[in-house]
């Protein structure tokens, strides 16, 4: 789209195309005010409606009919008026607002009033023995092959873990004529029992409910050999995966597959709120860390950049973009577009349709909560793949005085290879907790330094 | 097995060493291998800023004229860590090189080395263009002579911190971090230092507080210049290795080196903005850009290395770029060794052994006229006549 210049100014700067991220800009721009949106993609919709402008019939068909509604959002949002930067890849935003990007091999910034950060989830790493090894992948990483390449493996498959992108994923492969193995459930019927306390408020989100009954039913239509209860994951191979092993009901069990998806939920993509110095805490319930936000988003202390979507805590795409929008409205009343009471009668409708967005959410943390064994490894178990740092290292540079994840970069360098721990930030954070018996949120997380993604010498050199 | 938490009952030692960076660390062992009971108060982490994340560079090359006695000694510890604290941080003796690009900076080399030998120091030794590309067969063809001083190196700044750490708890060094010092009190002959949890005592008080030990030498009656700023590094992913020296240059700000893991670490002296209040440096990637313009200039093969990261540590700088290392003027019983200003990690253990002759003794050896805190009171008449020593301006690139 349009040229950029290094400097320019805009009101509102988003980050990320998915529902959120569109979704703000689409309000924002409606009130009036001047709006850049940058993405990685050559085209909107984030992860969950990666490609969505560009999808075929047929790929439309094999996705179902959530990932089509996205093509609205991605309509309104195209004749909406906003700058949208394509293929640019944000690597830091500051506290005043300022955003270096990398586009086309060239690095630029610019700086906008007010930023609002709709970057989303990422997969929750499933740190298990032989997680490493090729022929292993998440499904969320699955997926996006399958939604931006129309890639799908071309071997029989195992499916293991827990969680709605699980079954989703298993319910489009077998749509699209991808052979699954097995579907290998680590969800067991304590998991059942804690949910059914939550069972009333999630029927009221009965639509969804079905949604995912109906998934399930599907796969056991389609005779996916599937195993409830599953314990002991390991993935068995030397170099490359060459299969599963799991305990049920006792028993040990071994399915072969070179192609092992692992999935076990979401977690918010908090790099660049943490990377901006934002409070964050540790939510007990989904695990994971958030942002500490006001009613808009707005992050605490941080008065000019707004969180929206699934970087909040992990609601969905619906969730994410009556967020993308309330957030939109706050920047709109900050920039004297609309006054208080525009804004808040505007918002009361979206509060309404984001509680009820989100009234499943407890019944699904509690069902799908990843079991502590997957989440906080034995000691031989690689949790940084990137510095091959195992549970157990961590574990002794507790022993050696090591109280934080900070320190165990400089222990033994891990957290400090090319993901910057991204992969591994989350384990690492619940191993040193276990090992000091205190809370998450006591260890605290990485500080997350800046370029955000990658950017050469020679791309930076060029903006001396 | 090290104890990782100290007793809090034990409130009470000969020295409190306020700071539990490499010099608070260095101090601490060198008083406790003369018999002293010492606690170490460390407001953050041990290592957590000018200490974990400067380049780690052992470096006698570029240094200030008063400095390089003390940096010679230095080395001579470094050379020998590994049989000191029984680890030796990764200590490689690669040699530093600063390069000349053209034929100021040659003139520049030239005063800069005879200069030293005027003062009878023969470690860095002018080398032609030749010898350049011998040493680094990888560099530049532009480069076109230097400095080479072969018996420095560089190591790992957080393994420096955690082998003097932990060899001095093996001798009973408590050390207490997350615990602030707030307030010192001289009362009954001892000093009592407040922290959120609880008041310490000791005898003697070392002020190795690095960017913050300016709040305490103005507290005991020594006030100081001393400015609080961030220093900038970058490194890059991995990549085989294609150069051991260190690197700097001798006209433009750089301080470069390979790791043995392949990654590339970039910085020499980059100032940034710092927040104070919250302990932090502010990256600022424009000033960054320029050093990656000189690697690549430099390394024109490195265009398409990726940059991992970029931190800026918070560190104490001093106007004239030389430490404050002495006893305080004002109260007794007090030792300072701070303001390093980006070139304290070399130094590291020898101004430990230092400080423990000061506490122990009273007196050291070593040359430390010149660190006084009393250099930046107003020179009165008669004291003007005096000798004042000429401060040397180093080259803009030395390596770190």
């Amino acid at each position: 789209m349009s040229d950029i210049q290094t400097g320019d100014r805009y009101d509102l700067a988003v980050v990320g195309a998915g529902p959120a991220g569109m979704s703000a800009a689409i309000t924002a721009r409606a009130r009036g005010l001047n709006v850049v949106l940058l993405d990685e993609q050559e085209a909107v919709g984030g992860q969950i409606y990666r490609n969505i402008t560009r999808a075929n019939p047929r790929a439309l068909d094999v996705l179902g009919p959530d990932y089509a509604s996205g093509a609205r959002i991605a309509d309104a949002f195209h004749i909406s008026g906003t700058v949208h930067l394509t293929g640019a890849s944000v690597w830091q935003v500051g506290r005043d607002g300022t955003i270096n990007y990398l586009r086309g091999g060239k690095v630029s910034s610019l700086h906008a009033t007010q930023v609002v950060l709709a970057s989303g989830a990422m997969e929750r790493p499933f740190p298990i023995p032989g997680w490493t090894l090729p022929g292993v992948l998440g499904a969320g990483a699955a997926q996006i092959l399958l939604k931006s390449a129309d890639l799908a493996p071309s071997e029989p498959v195992i499916l293991a873990g827990c969680g709605p992108l699980l079954y989703l994923l298993g319910w489009q492969y077998l749509r699209a004529g991808v052979p699954i193995k097995a579907v290998i459930d680590t969800t067991d019927t304590t998991d059942y029992v804690r949910a059914a306390g939550h069972l009333i408020e999630a029927l009221a989100a009965w639509p969804m409910l079905k949604k995912g009954l109906k998934l399930m039913s599907a796969l056991k239509k389609g005779k996916v050999p599937f195993y409830r209860g599953a314990t002991n994951l390991a993935v068995q191979g030397t170099d490359a995966a060459t299969g599963l092993r799991f305990t049920v009901g006792g028993k040990d069990m071994h399915v072969d597959s070179k192609v092992i998806l692992l999935h076990q939920g979401v977690v918010p993509n908090t790099q660049f709120t943490w990377s901006l110095r934002a409070k964050h805490s540790w939510n007990d319930v989904q695990l994971c860390w958030t942002p500490d936000v006001d009613a808009w988003g707005r992050l605490e202390g941080l008065p000019n950049i707004y969180v929206a979507g699934d970087g909040l805590g992990i609601g969905g795409a619906l969730a994410a973009a009556v967020q993308g929008q309330l957030a939109g409205l706050e920047v709109a009343a900050v920039a004297g577009k609309i006054d208080a009471g525009a804004r808040d009668s505007a918002a009361a409708p979206l509060r309404a349709e984001l509680a009820k967005q989100l009234r499943i959410r407890p019944f699904l943390d509690v069902l799908y909560r990843p079991k502590d064994a997957n989440r906080v490894p034995a000691d031989a178990v690689t949790v940084c793949r990137c510095e091959e740092v195992t549970a157990g290292d961590i574990r002794g540079y507790v022993a050696l005085g090591c109280s934080g994840p900070n320190q165990t970069k400089s222990f033994g360098r891990c957290g400090m290879g090319p993901c910057q721990g991204r992969l591994c930030g989350l384990t690492v954070t619940e191993v040193i907790a276990q090992a000091r018996g205190v809370s998450p949120s006591e260890v605290g997380y990485y500080r997350i330094r800046p370029p955000i993604k990658p950017v050469t010498l020679g791309e930076l050199a060029n903006e001396a | 097995m090290v104890s990782q938490t100290p007793d809090l009952s034990k409130r009470e030692a000969d020295v409190i060493v306020i700071g539990g960076g490499l010099h608070g660390m260095s101090s601490a062992f060198h008083l406790a291998r003369r018999g002293k009971r010492v606690i170490v108060l460390e407001a953050d982490y041990c290592g957590r800023h000018a200490s974990g994340v400067n380049a780690g560079g052992v470096r006698t090359l570029g240094r200030d004229l008063a400095e390089i006695p003390l940096s010679l000694a230095s080395r001579d510890i470094w050379h020998e860590l590994g049989e000191l604290l029984g680890d030796d941080a990764d200590f490689t003796p690669s040699g530093q090189l600063l390069v000349a690009e053209n034929e100021k900076d040659i003139v520049t080399i030239n005063k800069r080395v005879a200069l030293l030998e005027s003062h009878g120091f023969t470690h860095e030794k002018i080398i032609d263009g030749k010898t350049a590309h011998e040493l680094v067969p990888t560099i530049s063809p532009h480069v076109c002579g230097g400095i080479w001083v072969k018996d420095d190196g560089h190591a790992l700044p957080y393994r420096a911190v955690t082998a003097f750490r932990l060899a001095a708890q093996r001798m009973g060094v408590a050390v207490h971090e997350t615990t602030p010092a707030q307030r010192l009190d001289w009362r009954d002959g001892r000093w009592h230092v407040t922290t959120p949890r609880g008041t310490f005592s000791a005898e003697h008080v070392v002020n190795n507080a690095g960017a913050w030990a300016g709040e305490f030498a103005a507290q005991v009656g020594d006030p100081v210049p001393l400015e609080i700023g961030g220093l900038m590094l970058m490194i890059t992913y991995r990549l085989p290795a294609f150069v051991k020296p260190v690197l700097g240059a001798a006209g433009r700000p750089l301080s470069f080196k390979q790791f043995a893991n392949g990654t590339v670490l970039i910085g020499g002296g980059l100032r940034c903005p710092v927040d104070v209040i919250g302990r932090h440096g502010e990256v600022d990637f424009i000033r960054l850009a320029s050093s990656a313009q000189t690697v690549t200039d430099l390394f024109p093969h490195l265009r398409e290395l990726p940059v991992n990261r970029a931190w800026a540590g918070v560190e104490a700088f001093m106007p004239d770029n030389i430490p404050v290392i002495g006893p305080s003027l004002s109260s007794p019983n007090i030792v300072h060794a701070f303001g390093f200003s980006a070139h304290g990690f070399e130094l590291g253990p020898i101004v430990g052994r230092i400080v423990s002759e000061l506490v122990c003794d009273g007196t050291t050896a070593h040359p430390i006229a010149p660190f006084s805190a009393g250099r930046f009171r107003p020179v009165t008449a008669t004291e003007a006549g005096a000798a004042v020593p000429v401060p040397f301006s180093i080259p803009t690139g030395v390596p770190r």
